[in-house]
């Protein structure tokens, strides 16, 4: 194996990919990030001129529906992106290695792609019993994770578990889980929570960072503007049965066959902030509430812990989407702003300040939110 | 020194400690310490669950309604299962009875999974211990053509469609950046495919992972997302209307098309790609069988697919029930979950407290209390284990036993158990796989056997979807639309205390969660999950589990590339983040010490 890499655009050409054909990905992949056309001709130089990023994918305590929804992308396809966008040097679960030999390979990346390689997080670490909750390779997944940050150029957390504890930190949080930016710190984060985040927004968020070589605008909770911004009940296709006062009552009655509103059924949609209504699921196919079931809020921080998903919410307003996440229920984040250079280019420092400072003004001015 | 176990397996952990950690491919975390004799053959076989969530004991308190999206999140990977055995758990301890409709959707869900997961398990988790991707490259295109169309009848078998995968496969590689096929056994003697058969192999691995992505669509339809669908106590959350206003909103003739075309195509996937691709592979490895451990001895499953909605009987369970001991075929015993008797956990070696760990607990019963300690011939340090001691605690999984025997669960034990019942849909497959690859019925006892039963089931599955979509509309055209009972929904309809019992054939295998209501509130909630069974640490007698059991006996080719290991445990299928998350009902407190 020689240490010479191609771009992505090299990689699939040579492996038969025409350029229109090429073109055509970049467009699609802008259009869905919600991206103007002008974006993908960004898109395509960027891809045509870089080798394909190192991305180390870890496991901590967590279930797999993060790796199992990023399996589900449609565009990009899941293929393309392991074949020819990013280099998944590792992830346990799909990666043919195992043992010493799967280890042998994070030792590598901290030193051959020092500062360069993208740590995508899924799952989080417990504290509790010295961190022995969750001892791949017979350490401490807490130090894995520590150690394997030290060196990345970013981190990704993906779903609820890394970003904001989920499920295992629940009430009584029996293993001390913590969402991993509570044990990683000088690092670009980025958030991308849902139990598990929808596949077009993981490798969206991938791709936009591959592309732009920085993070995507991030609000406050370190979530992308790009996807988290709205609350799904802004965007819901049955929003004009809830303003008209049009609800299921009960499972399976007169409303429920109508496609009426779930809110009276528990619909945790008006207060989540997420894509499930716009860009949905499993390549566009639905979403829960189109489904017949209300949203159970499962990108928001503490989501198991707000009561039965099926009481209703007392607190919303009736109308309006003049909220936004950030004067949602959230504390400010601290450190590092939402820029990642993805090539170790010298200008991080400039660019995050800058940033920082940009963040800092539009939440002087209310919030960034775009809606 | 060896000893015998009393389920019969010599034991002897004097020769050289290998150590695989992480075992990857699998979900989950898990380590495996094996010792070997100077022939490389493995004498001893050591399997520890490295992780624990707790989940049970955060569902304390909870109302029980909710109950299924958080067990849902025991597993994303067999994404269903869990919150399924939850709802079947609480209607079954609050006497809620479900509509004919929804009992369809729910096997519907249950059969889209199987098939899903089986396909993924094979193709992307365990296809690499059999296929060597290096060497396609050295395939010809044309004879993998012919190769190719000689096994099926699968349109995309052209040369020019294998050269073009062997080119992107070759410019992948020539790239330098190997990803996720790095540092892996490539060359290993033990893979015996000849070229072209690893090349037709790797292009089938791409087509799965596009495909994959389609029969989860079925989800989507009925549950608003995959993974982790949606799931409704008494009943299904997805209404339906087919020609009344406001359809458009709910489950609809343009949704039924969906579903229906998804299952034309997961049954032409499975007939013309995976069972081909798994024959071929199979005549290539069938003369090195080993690997069979528990599955020739003691097989057990609880069954699912009921015909009937509400009828749980082992007549009504399309996918069978039922236990086989001590290898005898003729004789399939009843189990029932709710003897106390039949079904128990013991901890004497598990990280886990007992007040008398010399017995086990059924689950209705069962206390968990955390106790992370090591044994005297443990090696390493508090927080660095280099090598556990078998003879104390050393998993977070429990040890579950039926009526003190460690039993095997999964695909081959609910084929077999079919097998033994004489079903022909489970019989006359099994006869077919044995004669075209002309071996034997004991060679269904083996890592091999294991992989082919999960590729016969994955037809059977998406064979027995068509049924039920077929059976959907049948009972839509007799005009009954109701796919929820609301009677019992609310909780001042509930009785003050009641316990439940609900069960399902995992993927992986037979899954039970117990469940107990007091109050409108889960006073205590149980899981034993098909791994747990599965990759159990030993009992109070010393019988080893499934996992311990088909290690022992394998000869390593290269002890320091142990590839017959990954095989053999990935035919398992292990699902850790599932099997190691008991906790006890009441809640104890956890205490974590080292010695």
């Amino acid at each position: 194996m020689s240490d010479h890499q191609d771009s992505f655009y090299q990689v699939i050409r040579r492996q038969g990919v025409s350029r229109r054909s090429f073109l055509k990905f970049c467009s699609l992949t802008a259009a869905s990030m919600g991206l103007s056309p002008v974006v993908a001709s960004h898109m395509a130089h960027a891809l045509e001129t870089k080798p394909r990023i190192p991305v180390i994918w870890l496991h901590g305590l967590e279930c797999t529906c993060c790796s199992e929804s990023f399996i589900r992308s449609a565009h990009p396809l899941v293929k393309d992106v392991v074949l020819s966008m990013i280099s998944l040097d590792y992830d346990d679960t799909i990666m043919a290695a195992a043992g010493h030999q799967a280890e042998e390979i994070l030792l590598e990346a901290r030193t051959k792609y020092k500062g360069q390689y993208i740590l995508a997080v899924e799952g989080n670490a417990p504290l509790g019993n010295d961190g022995m909750f969750c001892f791949p390779g017979g350490i401490p997944f807490v130090e894995k994770l520590k150690l394997m940050a030290a060196d990345a150029q970013a981190v990704i957390a993906w779903g609820s578990c890394a970003s904001n504890g989920c499920i295992q930190a629940a009430k009584p949080n029996p293993t001390g889980a913590v969402s991993i930016d509570k044990v990683i710190s000088g690092k670009p984060l980025i958030k991308v929570p849902g139990c598990p985040p929808i596949a077009e927004v993981m490798t969206g968020v991938l791709s936009y960072i591959l592309t732009f070589d920085r993070l995507p605008e991030l609000d406050a909770q370190r979530r992308p503007l790009m996807f988290y911004s709205q609350r799904i009940h802004d965007k819901c296709y049955r929003r004009p049965h809830f303003d008209a006062g049009q609800y299921v009552e009960q499972w399976d009655d007169e409303g429920a066959r109508k496609g009426y509103c779930l809110y009276k059924m528990g619909c945790k949609g008006p207060t989540t902030y997420n894509a499930c209504s716009t860009v949905r699921w499993n390549d566009g196919v639905s979403f829960p509430i189109q489904s017949g079931h209300g949203c159970i809020g499962c990108s928001e921080e503490g989501f198991w812990d707000h009561g039965s998903f099926y009481a209703r919410l007392t607190d919303i307003k009736q109308f309006g989407i003049e909220r936004n996440a950030d004067q949602i229920g959230m504390a400010a984040a601290a450190g590092v702003g939402a820029v990642v250079v993805a090539h170790g280019v010298a200008t991080v420092a400039t660019q995050r300040s800058r940033k920082r400072a940009q963040s800092e003004q539009d939440q002087k001015h209310g919030g960034t939110t775009k809606s | 020194m060896t000893t015998l176990t009393p389920n019969g397996f010599p034991l002897d952990n004097s020769g050289r400690r290998i150590v695989v950690d992480p075992v990857t491919r699998i979900e989950g975390h898990l380590r495996l310490e094996v010792n070997i004799d100077d022939g490389n053959v493995i004498r001893n076989a050591v399997s520890t669950g490295t992780m624990w969530r707790g989940i049970e004991l955060i569902l304390k308190d909870r109302d029980p309604r909710d109950a299924w999206a958080f067990v849902q999140r025991i597993c994303g990977v067999c994404t269903g299962p869990h919150a399924l055995t939850s709802v079947r758990a609480v209607e079954d301890g609050l006497g809620i009875k479900i509509p004919e409709n929804a009992n369809i959707i729910r096997n519907m869900m249950m059969l889209a999974l199987q098939v899903h997961d089986h396909l993924v398990h094979f193709y992307h988790l365990h296809a690499l211990d059999w296929v060597d991707v290096v060497s396609a490259l050295k395939a010809d295109p044309k004879a993998t053509s012919s190769l190719a169309q000689s096994i099926s009848a699968w349109p995309l078998s052209s040369p020019g469609y294998f050269r073009d995968v062997q080119m992107r496969l070759k410019k992948f590689v020539e790239s330098g950046q190997l990803g996720p096929f790095k540092n892996a056994y490539w060359g290993h003697s033990a893979y015996r495919l000849p070229p072209e058969a690893n090349l037709m192999a790797v292009a089938h691995y791409l087509e799965a992972l596009d495909f994959q992505k389609e029969i989860v669509k079925i989800h989507t339809v009925f549950g608003g997302k995959n993974p982790h669908p949606n799931w409704l106590v008494g009943g299904v959350p997805c209404a339906i209307n087919l020609d009344g206003a406001g359809a458009v909103g709910a489950v609809n003739m343009e949704r039924l098309n969906l579903v229906s075309s998804i299952i034309d195509r997961s049954v032409e996937f499975c007939e013309q790609v995976y069972l081909p691709d798994l024959l071929a592979i199979a005549s290539f490895y069938k003369d090195t069988l080993y690997g069979g451990g528990l599955s020739s001895k003691s097989i057990l499953s609880y069954g699912d697919i009921p015909e009937r909605a509400n009828d749980y009987s082992a007549s009504s369970l399309q996918l069978p029930r039922g236990a086989i001991i001590n290898g005898n075929l003729a004789e399939v015993h009843e189990v029932d979950l709710r003897d106390p008797e039949q079904i128990q956990e013991f901890v004497i070696h598990s990280w886990y407290k007992y007040p008398d760990e010399s017995k086990g607990l059924h689950p209705w019963e069962g206390v968990t209390e955390a106790n992370f300690v090591m044994g005297p011939n443990y090696k390493g340090s508090k927080t660095k284990v280099e090598s556990l001691d078998e003879s104390a605690k050393y998993s977070y999984l429990k040890a579950p036993r039926w009526k003190g025997h460690a039993m095997e669960v999964g695909p081959l034990a609910r084929w077999v158990i079919g097998y033994a019942q004489n079903k022909p849909e489970f019989k006359e497959p099994v006869e077919a796989t044995l004669k075209a690859l002309d071996v034997p019925v004991a060679a269904l006892f083996s890592t091999l056997g294991r992989t082919a039963a999960r590729g016969l089931e994955c037809k059977w599955a998406a064979d027995k979807l068509k049924y039920y979509f077929d059976k959907l509309i049948a009972n839509l055209k007799s005009g009954d639309l109701a796919t929820a009972s609301t009677d019992k929904w609310d909780p001042s309809t509930w009785p003050a205390a009641t316990r439940g019992v609900g069960f399902a054939e995992a993927p992986r295998g037979a899954l039970g969660h117990w469940v107990n209501i007091q109050s409108g509130r889960i006073a205590n909630y149980q899981c034993i999950v098909p791994t747990t069974w599965n990759g159990s640490p030993r009992d109070a007698q010393g019988n080893i589990g499934a996992f311990e059991a088909a290690l022992l006996d394998t000869k390593l080719a290269d002890p320091a590339q142990p590839l017959e290991i990954l095989r053999t445990i990935h035919s398992f299928d292990p699902c850790l983040a599932c099997s190691t998350h008991v906790i006890s009902p009441d809640g104890a407190t956890t205490t974590v010490t080292v010695s």
